[in-house]
């Protein structure tokens, strides 16, 4: 029997009222690997994610984490769980300072390796500014802040919406080293991405949405330039 | 000159009452953007359950606020989860809609429990204890105590916003409900000990308005307009201008009263419209 994946998603559909938004999606990520999503505006990949923490509702048996059914509980039970989302455009909590974010991420209250300590380690430039307003800082740096607050939670999965949205290339690539980083470390990843060098190159396996559908899977390595245009752009 | 001394005197004083009715409005209001028309007939209810508990147990009006405030904080829990809750979450007029339907509800509630009675909280020598300043100016003991109180309340909630890890949740909910539930944090319960903490500092206030002056099953609404009026006049950025906007409502409407009493409450509207027109931020409010 081969092993149960960190996270099945199983015939996923989503709603925002009458308009559907996701249409039966399969998707699922093996312990300790990244998988990236990628896939043109409006594709679904936000909602995937949005679905996944609970933001929005979905059938109980359509999202298996850790073996567990867990589609559909309140937000707060699952980043207990371990699941945790850097949600897209950072999302700050303007009035906390940038230690504040970080701790407010830590209450959830799961012991690991994600301390304050570690995350000043990581991103060294956030301890000098941890008096700060979260929003006085550049948007690499706010960036840092919202990833060091999802692993403050110290997820067993970490979400990342759109890291590169908004930002130069050169801190795009700095980012994405950080976050190798934390992956090597033992957290396994599902990033959605828009820039699609960055997400093959970050990744072992790749799901293409088009539409609210995965319209192309595989492992990084195997999928061509050709087949993920077609997949992209639905062509 | 000594009689506009001390009705600026006495103004303050009364302000810290009026800031009392205020913070609670303003936390609730920073916290879950709820506009609650029935704040003040929930002060009058404080004031009610003061005068059931000293009437029942033989208790001072003062030492009946360990009593009241614990029960009034219950009552905002059970009043958010059970109610207000289920309005939450899109615009901001269906819960400012049920609370105005509590209000009528409330009133016509004291009406038929306590008839239309004039009530009052007797404190005994506390009410007519006075410290004399000058010949013109002495300070009644009451009211010197309703501005210490107050000022300890707004600086007690200054200090759990800011330095404690509730006023870190009540400031994450109020910045960005949705991302908050992703820190763990279930927005229901944190939006029921905002209005618990809110209603026990009510609960407070009630309690010092009984004992100052009469009540009525409608003494609410006035209560609420002048909480308002302290919210807007102070703006909304922190609890110390809500205290400065209670005092210079307190102090407007003490001043006039000097000229001619009818005019009190008229002087403290006109002052709130000024203010509103001149600065809509309030005087120690940021632009959002």
């Amino acid at each position: 029997m081969p092993e149960t994946p960190l996270l099945a998603v199983h015939t996923l559909e989503a709603f925002y009222g009458d308009f559907q938004a996701l249409y039966g999606v399969d998707i699922e990520v093996g312990r300790g690997r990244i998988v990236a999503v990628i896939g043109a505006n409006g594709a679904g990949k936000s909602t995937l994610l949005n679905t996944l923490v609970g933001l929005n509702s979905s059938p109980r048996e359509s999202i298996r984490f850790e073996g567990e059914a867990i589609g559909g509980l309140a937000p707060h039970d699952i980043v207990k769980r371990g699941l945790a989302l850097v949600p897209e455009g950072r999302r700050l909590f303007a009035s906390l300072s940038v230690e504040e974010n970080l701790v407010i991420g830590g209450q959830v209250g799961r012991r690991g390796e994600w301390t304050l300590e570690r995350i000043y380690e990581l991103f060294p430039i956030l301890k000098e500014r941890r008096q700060q307003p979260s929003m006085s800082l550049s948007g690499g740096q706010q960036q840092m802040v919202a990833i060091g607050r999802a692993l403050m939670s110290n997820p067993t999965l970490l979400l990342c919406d759109e890291l590169s949205l908004g930002l130069a290339p050169i801190v795009v690539k700095e980012i994405y080293g950080y976050l190798r980083a934390v992956v090597a470390g033992g957290v396994s990843a599902v990033i959605v991405e828009q820039d699609i060098g960055q997400a093959l190159k970050m990744a072992d396996h790749v799901y293409c949405m088009l539409e609210g559908r995965v319209a192309l899977s595989g492992p990084a390595a195997s999928l061509t330039r050709e087949a993920i245009a077609a997949a992209y752009f639905g062509v | 000159m000594g009689d506009f001394a001390n009705a600026v005197v006495q103004g303050v004083m009364v302000g810290g009452l009026y800031a009392m009715f205020a913070v609670g409005l303003a936390l609730i209001f920073g916290v879950m953007k709820l506009v609650n028309i029935a704040h003040g007939d929930l002060i009058v209810l404080a004031a009610y359950i003061g005068l059931v508990t000293t009437q029942t147990l033989g208790l001072n009006p003062l030492a009946a606020l360990v009593v009241v405030i614990p029960i009034m904080a219950g009552v905002g829990y059970a009043l958010q989860r059970g109610l207000f809750n289920r309005t939450m979450g899109g615009d901001l007029m269906p819960p400012l809609l049920v609370s105005f339907g509590l209000s009528v509800i409330m009133q016509n509630g004291f009406l038929a429990l306590f008839s239309a009675d004039n009530k009052r909280l007797h404190a005994g020598a506390l009410e007519v204890a006075s410290v004399k300043l000058t010949d013109a100016i002495s300070i009644g003991v009451l009211p010197l105590m309703q501005l210490g109180l107050a000022i300890l309340v707004i600086a007690a909630l200054q200090l759990l916003l800011y330095r404690t890890a509730l006023g870190r949740a009540f400031r994450a909910v109020s910045d960005d409900p949705r991302v908050a539930q992703l820190m763990g944090l279930d927005n229901k319960h944190v939006f029921g000990l905002a209005m618990a903490l809110s209603l026990a500092i009510v609960g407070l206030a009630g309690v010092l308005l009984a004992i100052r002056a009469n009540f009525d099953p409608a003494t609410g609404p006035t209560r609420l307009i002048f909480g308002f009026e302290a919210v807007i006049i102070g703006g909304l950025s922190s609890f110390w201008g809500t205290l400065a906007g209670g005092i210079i409502l307190g102090v407007v409407q003490s001043v006039a009263s000097t000229f001619d009493p009818g005019l009190q409450v008229l002087a403290g509207h006109i002052a709130f419209l000024i203010v509103l027109a001149v600065r809509p931020h309030g005087l120690f409010g940021r632009p959002a």
